[in-house]
C-alpha cells in the first residue's frame, strides 16, 4: 500500500499566521453561521490570478475547511459571494443574476485590485471596473493576487462586521 | 534550410515582396496583394506548414488601411504574411478552406476589426457578443474605447442537434467550481455527447486596446495580467518583442533567470493540473498532495522574488529581481524534495486501476486532428506534435542546455498528464542546470523605445504552449498594436474534438485535460 505524505507540522512561519486569523474565524463561524460559511466564488473576469489563490486557501497548508469555510456550487445555498474582477460588460448580466439568485442576508466580497477598482484593466467599453459598481459590496481585499492569508483575513472581516 | 520561404518563392512576382524593414531582428515579413493571400496559404499547406494566427492591425494612422495579417510556422520558422485592405473595402479573402485554426481568428478580426473575411462559413460574432452594436469595433483607432458601449437586442444561435432523445445541455457562464467564465452547449443522448460548442468571451477586457494607452514599460504588466496563471510567459512574449524591435541586448544573466522563472512556472502550474485531473475522476487525494507541493513552491517564490506567482518580475531590458547562493542552494534542496515526493505521488497514480480506467481513452485528439487544427504545447505533445519553442526556437540559456521533449501519441487525458508528468522533471533537471552555470552580471539593460512604424515579434513556450506576442509601433513611437495569441486561442478548438462520442460526466476531465484559459483567449 502507498501513500502520500499523511500528516507533517505546519511550516512555521504559516503556523504563525494560520493561529490568529484561523481562530478568529473559527469563533465567528461557530456563532454566527452555525459552524459553516458557505462561500460562492463569481469570476466576474479576473485574469485567473485571484482564483489561484482562492483555490490556495483549500489546499492542505490552508486548509480553510478546518475554519468552517465551504466552497458551493451553487449560489442559492451561499452566504457570501466572493467575487473577483473587473467586471466585463460580458459578464455583468451573469453577476446580477448570481447575486439575485444568492438568498438574504448576502455578504459580497470584491477580491484584488480589479474586484475593488478595475485594476490595470480600468474602466472601458469591456471593463466596467470594480465589482461595486454592478452590485453592492461589504468588504474589499486588495492585492494582486491577494495572498491566501490575506483573503482569509477579508473574509473574516466580512463575517465580523455584521 | 528555409522551408516555408522555399515555398513561397515560386509565388513571387512584381506585386509580392519581402519585407525587412519592419522587423528589425525577429522574423521574415512578405508583403502581398489580397488576391495573393489564399495562394500563399495554399503554398504553406503544401508543405505542412502551421498556421499560428491571423490578425488585423489599423494602419489609418501611417495613411495606410487594415494591415491583415497571417503567421506561419514550420519547424523552427517562422513567416509572417501581409496583406492589405483599403478603409473603404475591408474586406480579405478567407483561409478557412486551407487552415481550421482560421476559423475562429477570422470571426474574431471581423468582430472587433471590422474586416470582413470574405467566404467565411460562418457569420456569428466571437468574443463580441449579441448585444453589442453591429458597428462597435473596438480595434479601430476611430473607436471610442472610454464610452460605455449601450446593449441591443440580439440572439446568438447555437448549432442544434434534432432527432428521438436528443436533448440540450447548456453550462455556464458561471460554473460550478473556482474557475473561469465560459458556456458550453451540449447536444447530448443519453450519456453520449454528440456535439459541443464553446461560446467564449464573457472575460473579455478589452486587452488588446489596452494596450494601446499604455507605454511600452507599462506593457509589460498588462502583459503579466493577460492570463495571471502565465504571468511569467506572458510578460516574457512581451518583452521579447519589444526587445527584438529596439535590438536591446539583454544581459546573460537576465536571460538564465528568466529561464528560472520559466520553469517554475511551468512546474507549479503542472502540479496543479495534474492533482485536478484526478479530481476530476474522484481522486482526491492526488488534488491534495499535488496542491501542497504547489504551495510549497509558491511559498519560496515569494521568499526569493518577493511574488508568489513571479507577477513583474520580468521587465523590458532583463529582470527586477536577482538571486543569491543562499536562494540558490534553497532551490536546489527543495527541488529534490519535491522530486522525490513528487515521483511517489506519480507510482500511486499508475497503479490506481480505477483512476485508469477514467483517465485511459477518454477525450481522444488524434494526431490527424491536432495538426489540422494547429494546435499548440501540452495539447499537441499529447498527440503526437513534437512542438517546443525551448527547443525549435531557443533563447540563451535553452540553446545550451537543451530539453528533452516528451511527445507521447494516444491523445488522451492520460497523454496530456504524462505529458505534464515528464516536463515536470524535465523542468527539475533544467533548473538545477540553470542554476548551476548561471553566469554573474547585470540584470537587466536599458530597453529603448522602438522607431517609428516598427514591428516586432515573440514566440514563447509558456506552461500551456507557445505564446506569440506582435507588436506594432505607431507614427509617434507609441503603442500602435499589440496582438496577443494565447496557446488557449486554438487550443480550445481541440477540446471541442476531443470530447465528441465521449461520456457528459467524462467532460470535465477532458477539460481539465486541456485547462485552457479563458482571459488569454477572450483579451
Amino acid at each position: 500500500m502507498r501513500t502520500g505524505i499523511v500528516t507533517e507540522p505546519l511550516p512555521a512561519e504559516v503556523e504563525e499566521e494560520i493561529k490568529s486569523v484561523g481562530t478568529k474565524l473559527e469563533d465567528v463561524i461557530r456563532r454566527r453561521f452555525s459552524r459553516s460559511l458557505t462561500i460562492r466564488q463569481v469570476d466576474a473576469g479576473s485574469c485567473n490570478g485571484c482564483e489561484l489563490e482562492i483555490h490556495a486557501i483549500n489546499n492542505p497548508i490552508y486548509n480553510c475547511e478546518r475554519f468552517g469555510i465551504h466552497f458551493t456550487a451553487s449560489p442559492r445555498f451561499a452566504d457570501m459571494l466572493l467575487v473577483t474582477g473587473p467586471v466585463t460588460r460580458n459578464m455583468e448580466i451573469a453577476l446580477r443574476r448570481t447575486y439575485i439568485s444568492t438568498p438574504p442576508p448576502k455578504l459580497v466580497v470584491a477580491v484584488g485590485d480589479c474586484g475593488c477598482n478595475g485594476g490595470i484593466f480600468g474602466e472601458s467599453y469591456a471593463s466596467l471596473g470594480g465589482i461595486d459598481k454592478v452590485i453592492p459590496v461589504d468588504v474589499y481585499i486588495p492585492g494582486c493576487p491577494p495572498t491566501p492569508v490575506a483573503l482569509l483575513h477579508g473574509i473574516l472581516k466580512a463575517v465580523g462586521n455584521k | 534550410m528555409s522551408v516555408l520561404v522555399d515555398a513561397l518563392t515560386p509565388l513571387l512576382g512584381p506585386d509580392v515582396r519581402y519585407d525587412v524593414s519592419q522587423y528589425p531582428s525577429s522574423i521574415t515579413s512578405c508583403i502581398m496583394l489580397r488576391g495573393k493571400f489564399v495562394e500563399a496559404a495554399k503554398a504553406m499547406k503544401k508543405v505542412h506548414a502551421l498556421l499560428v494566427a491571423e490578425w488585423a492591425a489599423d494602419e489609418t494612422l501611417f495613411g495606410r488601411g487594415f494591415g491583415i495579417y497571417a503567421c506561419y510556422r514550420w519547424g523552427s520558422e517562422y513567416l509572417i504574411i501581409k496583406t492589405e485592405a483599403p478603409l473603404e473595402e475591408p474586406i480579405f479573402p478567407t483561409l478557412t478552406e486551407k487552415f481550421l485554426p482560421a476559423y475562429r481568428f477570422e470571426r474574431q478580426m471581423k468582430s472587433l476589426m471590422g474586416v470582413i473575411p470574405v467566404g467565411h462559413p460562418d457569420s456569428r460574432p466571437w468574443i463580441k457578443f449579441e448585444d453589442w452594436p453591429e458597428d462597435a469595433w473596438p480595434l479601430r483607432k476611430s473607436f471610442n474605447a472610454s464610452k460605455t458601449m449601450p446593449r441591443v437586442a440580439g440572439e446568438y444561435k447555437f448549432v442544434r442537434a434534432e432527432g428521438e432523445g436528443v436533448y440540450e445541455i447548456p453550462v455556464g457562464p458561471v460554473h460550478a467550481g473556482i474557475i473561469e467564465p465560459g458556456h458550453f452547449r451540449f447536444q447530448a443522448v443519453g450519456e453520449d455527447i454528440l456535439n459541443l460548442e464553446e461560446r467564449l468571451g464573457y472575460v473579455h477586457k478589452g486587452i488588446e486596446k489596452r494596450f494601446e494607452s499604455l507605454s511600452w514599460q507599462e506593457g509589460s504588466r498588462l502583459a503579466g495580467r493577460v492570463s495571471g496563471d502565465t504571468t511569467v510567459a506572458h510578460s516574457l512574449a512581451y518583452c521579447m518583442a519589444l526587445e527584438s524591435m529596439t535590438g536591446c541586448k539583454v544581459p546573460e544573466r537576465a536571460q538564465w533567470l528568466r529561464a528560472l522563472f520559466l520553469e517554475r512556472e511551468r512546474i507549479a502550474n503542472h502540479l496543479g493540473d495534474i492533482g485536478a485531473v484526478c479530481n476530476d475522476a474522484a481522486f482526491a487525494f492526488i488534488l491534495y498532495q499535488m496542491s501542497r507541493l504547489k504551495e510549497i513552491m509558491l511559498r519560496t517564490n515569494y521568499k526569493l522574488f518577493g511574488h508568489r506567482f513571479m507577477m513583474d518580475r520580468i521587465i523590458p531590458g532583463g529582470v527586477s529581481v536577482d538571486i543569491d547562493p543562499d536562494g540558490k542552494e534553497l532551490i536546489l534542496s527543495e527541488l529534490k524534495k519535491l522530486l522525490k515526493e513528487f515521483n511517489r505521488l506519480v507510482a500511486i497514480y499508475d497503479e490506481n486501476s480505477s483512476l485508469e480506467d477514467r483517465v485511459r481513452d477518454t477525450g481522444i485528439l488524434i494526431p490527424e486532428k491536432a495538426r489540422e487544427l494547429c494546435v499548440v504545447g501540452i495539447v499537441a505533445r499529447g498527440s503526437g506534435l513534437n512542438l517546443d519553442c525551448r527547443t525549435q526556437n531557443p533563447f540563451p540559456p535553452y540553446d545550451r542546455i537543451g530539453v528533452n521533449v516528451p511527445v507521447l501519441i494516444y491523445g488522451d487525458v492520460n497523454a496530456r498528464v504524462y505529458v505534464r508528468i515528464k516536463e515536470v522533471r524535465e523542468s527539475i533537471r533544467i533548473i538545477r542546470e540553470i542554476l548551476e552555470t548561471l553566469p554573474g552580471g547585470r540584470i537587466s539593460a536599458d530597453c529603448g523605445i522602438p522607431a517609428p512604424d516598427t514591428s516586432g515579434f515573440s514566440a514563447i513556450e509558456g506552461w500551456r504552449g507557445e505564446i506569440v506576442y506582435w507588436l506594432q509601433s505607431g507614427p509617434n513611437g507609441e503603442i500602435n498594436r499589440c496582438m496577443v495569441r494565447d496557446p488557449s486561442s486554438v487550443n480550445w478548438l481541440g477540446l471541442e474534438q476531443a470530447v465528441l462520442g465521449n461520456i457528459v460526466p467524462d467532460f470535465p476531465l477532458c477539460n481539465k485535460s486541456f485547462n485552457q484559459s479563458y482571459s488569454g483567449h477572450d483579451l
